[in-house]
C-alpha cells in the first residue's frame, strides 16, 4: 500500500479523474472481474462469455464500449474480437453496450502519470499498474487519450479467444468429441468430420457451462484481420445517409428544444420571452440554469423562438476582454504558479550565455466544433432517465445526469450513439445536463435538445490558450541547451472542476509533448505554470501537446538554425529513443530530405511524442505571390501494430488536416465576456482546396501497441511554421498563422 | 404546400420561410440530410433541386420550385449510386456526418462536369467542410467516381 499512498500524495490529474488521496485497495479487488453487464437480461438460450460477446440462437453481438467519434473505434474493437473468435466481418452485430465498470479503461488512466514512455523502470511500471488497478476499481470507462487500441488490443483478443474456446467445449460435449480435435472458422465450430456447427446453434449449450479462461493468444503470423485492409463496418451506412446519429433519432411524442444559454457562462439578468411564446409551434419557454429553454414542435421553430428571446446576462467570472486573458497568462510565470518541473537535465542556467536565442510563443483558445452540434435526446420518468447521445465518459455522464434530475446514477440509462465528430468535446457533460434539466421539467415527454451552431460555439470549452518563453544555446554547430517555460490554464483541472471533483494536483498536460520530448539535450529544462482565472477550458484533440508540441518544435528549430545545423540531422543527433528516431529517418527518406528545391519552396520538420506515440512530419510549402500554399506532408508514426492500415492512414491524414487547419486560421477570442466567433465563417479550419497531399507510413517497432487519433496533430503546426521559415525567412511564433501570413 | 422529394409528392403545412432542411428532417423524417451550421458555411445540408446541388438550410420552403433529391433518393445501401460506390471503396468517411452533403455535392458536380480538373474539384468542393479532414480520400473518391460514371 506504500506505493498507493505515494501516488495519492503526488495527486497527478489523470485524463479523467483525480487520483485523490486516501485510496486503499488490495490485489484481490483488482483481480476480481467486474460483473459482466451482459448477464442481466440475457434471454433463454443465450450465452455471454465475457462483457464483450453475446450469442443467442439468432445472432452474434459484439459489444464495443469505446465510443466511436469518427476514429473507427467500433470497427477496431470488432476486428480484435473477431480475430480470435474466428468471425468474418459482417457476421455479427455491434452494440456500444451499457455503461459498466467492466468496461474500465486501463490505458487511459495511465495517461496522467509523470513518466516518459521510454521509462519502463520499476517505479514507472508499478505506478501504471497501480493506477490501472484504480481505474478498474472505480470503473473508469472512457474513450480519449488515443487509448482505445492500447486498452483493447490484448483485452478484446482475449475475450474473443475465451468465447471461441468455450464454444468449442460446448460443441465437444454436445457431439461427444475431443475438444482438441475441433477447429473454428467463419462463425462455426468445425467437427472432425468437417461438419460446421454455427455458433448460434451452440448458444444454449455454451450458456450452460462455465466460460473457459486463460486462453493463449494467437501469434501475429496467424492473424487474418489485424494488419490487413478491411472495410469499416459503418462505411456503407455513412455513405448512404442511413447511419442514425443521436440528432437523427425520433421518439413518439418527442418535442424539440433549443436554448439561449449565457455566452458568459453566467446567470440571466433579465429576459422577455413574450414574442417567443407566441411564435408558431412553440409549446413553452422557461428558465433553466444560466439561460432559457424553448420547447417547440420542430427544431427550426425552437431555434427561431430561442433567437427571439430578449435577454441580458450577468457578467462573466473570467476577464471580459481577450487582452486580459493574455495578461493573466503572462503573469503566471512565477514560483507561486509553478505546476511541474518534469525535465531538468544538466545545468540550463550555466549553459545559457548572455546572447542565447530567446523567443516567446503563443497559442490561442480554439473551439472543438464537431459538425454534429452538441445535442442530446432525453426522457425522464419518475424512476428512470434515458439518454440518447454520443459521449466518451458514459459512467461519469450517468452521475452528472443523475445529479441534475435527482435520480440515482444506476437509474440513468445511456444509449450511446455514433458521434458526428468530437475532438474532445464529448468528454464534457454540460450539453447533456442541459437536455436533462429541460426533460426533467416535462417528465414523460422525450426532449431532443439541439444547440444552434451559434450556441455550440458560445458554449464550447476551448483548447487552452498558452505561452512559452524559451531560451536555447548552441556550441560548435550543435544544440547544447534548451529551456522552456510554459504557462496555460489546466485543461484537466478545468474539466474535473466541472464534474465537482477536487482539482488538486499538477496537470501533466500543460507541458505535454515538451517535457517528454525524446531528445537527449545536455542541458534541458521544461517548467510548467498553471494560469488561474481565465476562461474554462477542455481537452481538444491531442490536448496539451497541441500547444506545447508547437512550442518546443518551433523554438528548437530556431535554436538549430542558430547552430547552423540541418533541422532534421540535428534532431536525429539529439534523439535518444530509437523508436522516435525511426520516425525521423522514415520521413527523411520519404521526402528525400535534403534534395534541392525550386525557388520559393521550403520544407520544415517536426517530431512530437504524445500519448506514447512518436510522430515525425515534413511539410513542404510554396511561397507564391498570392500567399503560402501547403503542397505536401510526409508523416511517419510508430504505434507498434497497425490494426487497420486504411483507417490508420485516414486518421493520420485527418489529424494532419486538423493540426494544420487550426494553426492556419482558427482561434476563439473573448470580448465583453463572450466568444467573438459564432460559426464556421470565423473559425474555418482547413477546406478541401487547401488540403495538401499527405503521405503516411505506419511503423511497427514500438514495444507497445498504441492509438493514432491524436498523435499526428502536434507536429503539424510546428512543421508548417518551420517550412514557412525555410521558404520565406519569417518565423511564426503565434497561432493562428494567418495573423502574419496569407494562405491560399 | 406541395413538395416533390425523391419522386414522391408531399403536402406540408409549414411557414413560407422554413428552410427546406427542416422540412425534410422534422416534417418528412428524412434524416440523411444534416444540420451543421445553418448559414451555408458547411455544406452538410446539400440536396439537389432538379439535379443542381443547393444548400437546403438556405432554401426557404416557399422558394422550392423543382424536384428535390436527398441522399436517400440518390442510392441505397443495397443499390449504390456510382459516387456512393466510390465512397465505400475508398472508405472516405470518418465520423461521416458531412458525407451526405459531400456526396450530393459531388453527384451534381460530376453530372455537369464528368471530367473535372483538380482546380475544378477544389472549387466545387471547398464549400463542404469536413471537420475530420477526410479531404485526401474525398479527392480520391471523386476521381474514382468520375471513372465509374464515364465507364457506365
Amino acid at each position: 500500500m506504500g506505493r498507493a499512498r505515494t501516488i495519492a500524495r503526488r495527486t497527478f490529474l489523470t485524463g479523467a479523474v483525480a487520483i485523490a488521496g486516501g485510496v486503499a485497495f488490495g490485489t484481490y479487488l483488482v483481480r476480481r472481474d467486474p460483473q459482466n453487464p451482459l448477464a442481466d437480461g440475457l434471454g433463454p438460450g443465450a450465452a455471454t462469455f465475457n462483457p464483450w460477446v453475446k450469442i443467442d440462437a439468432q445472432k452474434i453481438t459484439l459489444i464495443t464500449p469505446h465510443a466511436d467519434i469518427g476514429q473507427g473505434a467500433v470497427h477496431m474493437q470488432a476486428t480484435l474480437l473477431a480475430e480470435e473468435l474466428d468471425l468474418d466481418l459482417g457476421q455479427f452485430d455491434t452494440e456500444f453496450g451499457e455503461p459498466a465498470p467492466a468496461y474500465h479503461n486501463t490505458a487511459l488512466a495511465g495517461e496522467g502519470t509523470p513518466y516518459r514512455i521510454t521509462d519502463q523502470g520499476v517505479v514507472a511500471r508499478g505506478t501504471l499498474a497501480t493506477i490501472g488497478g484504480l481505474a478498474k476499481i472505480i470503473g473508469l470507462q472512457g474513450t480519449g487519450g488515443s487509448s482505445s487500441v492500447a486498452d483493447s488490443f490484448d483485452k478484446l483478443r482475449a475475450a474473443g479467444a475465451t468465447a471461441r474456446e468455450t464454444l468449442k467445449l460446448a460443441a465437444a460435449q454436445k457431439h461427444g468429441v475431443e475438444g482438441a480435435d475441433l477447429t473454428t472458422k467463419s462463425g462455426a465450430v468445425i467437427l472432425p468430420d468437417g461438419t460446421a456447427i454455427p455458433y448460434v446453434d451452440l448458444a444454449a449449450d455454451a450458456a450452460a457451462i462455465d466460460p473457459v479462461r486463460d486462453v493463449p493468444l494467437r501469434a501475429a503470423s496467424d492473424w487474418r484481420l489485424i494488419g490487413k485492409p478491411t472495410q469499416r463496418s459503418d462505411i456503407r451506412a455513412k455513405s448512404t445517409g442511413t447511419l442514425s446519429y443521436a440528432i437523427d433519432l425520433q421518439l413518439d411524442g418527442m418535442v424539440h428544444a433549443a436554448v439561449r444559454l449565457s455566452p458568459r457562462r453566467s446567470g440571466v439578468r433579465s429576459f422577455d420571452a413574450e414574442a417567443a411564446r407566441t411564435m408558431r409551434g412553440v409549446v413553452d419557454v422557461f428558465p433553466i440554469t444560466n439561460g432559457l429553454a424553448v420547447l417547440a414542435d420542430n427544431t427550426w421553430r425552437a431555434f427561431r423562438a430561442a433567437e427571439a428571446i430578449d435577454v441580458t446576462w450577468q457578467d462573466a467570472a473570467y476577464p471580459a476582454e481577450q487582452a486580459d486573458h493574455w495578461k493573466a497568462v503572462e503573469a503566471s510565470f512565477t514560483d507561486a504558479h509553478l505546476d511541474t518541473s518534469l525535465r531538468d537535465d544538466g545545468d540550463v542556467e550555466s549553459a545559457l550565455a548572455a546572447d542565447a536565442v530567446r523567443a516567446e510563443y503563443r497559442v490561442p483558445y480554439v473551439a472543438h466544433a464537431p459538425l454534429e452540434p452538441m445535442m442530446a435526446l432525453v426522457r425522464v420518468t419518475d424512476d428512470q432517465v434515458e439518454v440518447w447521445t454520443a459521449h466518451q465518459l458514459p459512467r461519469v455522464l450517468q452521475q452528472q445526469v443523475a445529479g441534475v434530475t435527482g435520480h440515482k446514477s444506476g437509474q440513468v440509462v445511456l444509449h450511446n450513439q455514433y458521434a458526428g465528430g468530437s475532438f474532445g468535446n464529448r468528454l464534457e457533460c454540460e450539453y447533456v445536463a442541459v437536455a436533462a434539466e429541460i426533460a426533467n421539467q416535462v417528465r414523460g415527454t422525450p426532449v431532443k435538445m439541439t444547440f444552434r451552431r451559434e450556441e455550440d460555439f458560445a458554449q464550447d470549452f476551448p483548447r487552452p490558450l498558452g505561452m512559452m518563453r524559451g531560451a536555447g544555446d548552441v556550441d560548435s554547430g550543435q544544440v547544447r541547451a534548451l529551456a522552456l517555460d510554459i504557462a496555460s490554464p489546466s485543461p484537466i483541472g478545468s474539466m474535473i472542476g466541472r464534474l465537482g471533483l477536487p482539482q488538486a494536483g499538477p496537470d501533466i498536460q500543460i507541458p505535454a509533448g515538451a517535457w517528454n520530448a525524446p531528445y537527449g539535450i545536455e542541458n534541458f529544462r521544461v517548467r510548467a505554470y498553471a494560469t488561474p482565472g481565465v476562461a474554462p477550458v477542455s481537452s481538444w484533440r491531442s490536448v496539451g501537446a497541441s500547444g506545447a508540441g508547437f512550442f518546443i518544435e518551433g523554438f528548437l528549430d530556431e535554436v538549430i538554425h542558430a547552430a547552423g545545423a540541418d533541422p532534421l540531422e540535428e534532431r536525429l543527433r539529439l534523439c535518444d529513443w530509437d523508436v522516435a528516431r525511426g520516425t525521423l529517418e522514415a520521413v527523411a527518406e520519404m521526402s528525400n530530405w535534403g534534395e534541392s528545391l525550386p525557388e520559393g519552396k521550403g520544407r520544415g520538420v517536426a517530431m512530437v511524442e504524445s500519448f506514447g506515440v512518436p510522430v515525425a512530419e515534413v511539410v513542404e510549402v510554396t511561397d507564391t505571390p498570392d500567399g503560402i500554399r501547403i503542397d505536401k506532408v510526409w508523416v511517419a508514426a510508430d504505434v507498434g501494430t497497425v490494426v487497420d492500415p486504411v483507417n490508420f492512414e485516414n486518421n493520420v491524414q485527418g489529424a494532419v488536416v486538423w493540426g494544420l487547419g487550426h494553426a492556419m486560421n482558427s482561434e476563439i477570442t473573448y470580448s465583453d465576456g463572450m466568444a467573438e466567433q459564432s460559426n464556421y465563417h470565423a473559425a474555418e479550419g482547413m477546406r478541401l482546396y487547401q488540403a495538401p497531399q499527405i503521405m503516411v507510413r505506419g511503423l511497427e517497432t514500438h514495444f507497445a501497441v498504441r492509438g493514432i487519433g491524436e498523435p499526428p496533430v502536434p507536429p503539424a503546426a510546428p512543421a508548417l511554421a518551420n517550412a514557412i521559415f525555410a521558404a520565406t525567412g519569417m518565423r511564426l511564433r503565434e497561432m493562428p498563422f494567418n495573423r502574419h501570413v496569407r494562405f491560399i | 404546400m406541395k413538395l416533390r422529394v425523391n419522386g414522391k409528392d408531399h403536402h406540408v403545412d409549414v411557414e413560407d420561410d422554413m428552410p427546406l432542411l427542416w422540412v425534410l428532417r422534422d416534417e418528412l423524417g428524412l434524416m440523411g440530410t444534416k444540420y451543421g451550421c445553418g448559414i451555408a458555411q458547411c455544406g452538410a445540408c446539400t440536396v439537389h433541386m432538379d439535379g443542381i446541388a443547393v444548400r437546403s438550410c438556405q432554401l426557404a420552403a416557399a422558394d422550392v420550385d423543382g424536384d428535390i433529391t436527398t441522399i436517400e433518393g440518390l442510392g441505397t445501401p443495397e443499390s449504390l449510386h456510382a459516387v456512393q460506390e466510390a465512397w465505400v471503396e475508398t472508405q472516405v468517411a470518418q465520423c461521416g456526418y458531412c458525407q451526405s452533403g459531400q456526396i450530393m455535392q459531388v453527384a451534381s458536380f460530376l453530372d455537369m462536369n464528368p471530367e473535372p480538373t483538380d482546380d475544378q474539384i477544389d472549387a466545387a468542393m471547398s464549400g463542404n467542410l469536413c471537420r475530420c479532414g477526410a479531404y485526401p480520400r474525398i479527392r480520391a473518391a471523386i476521381r474514382s467516381a468520375a471513372g465509374k460514371m464515364a465507364a457506365a
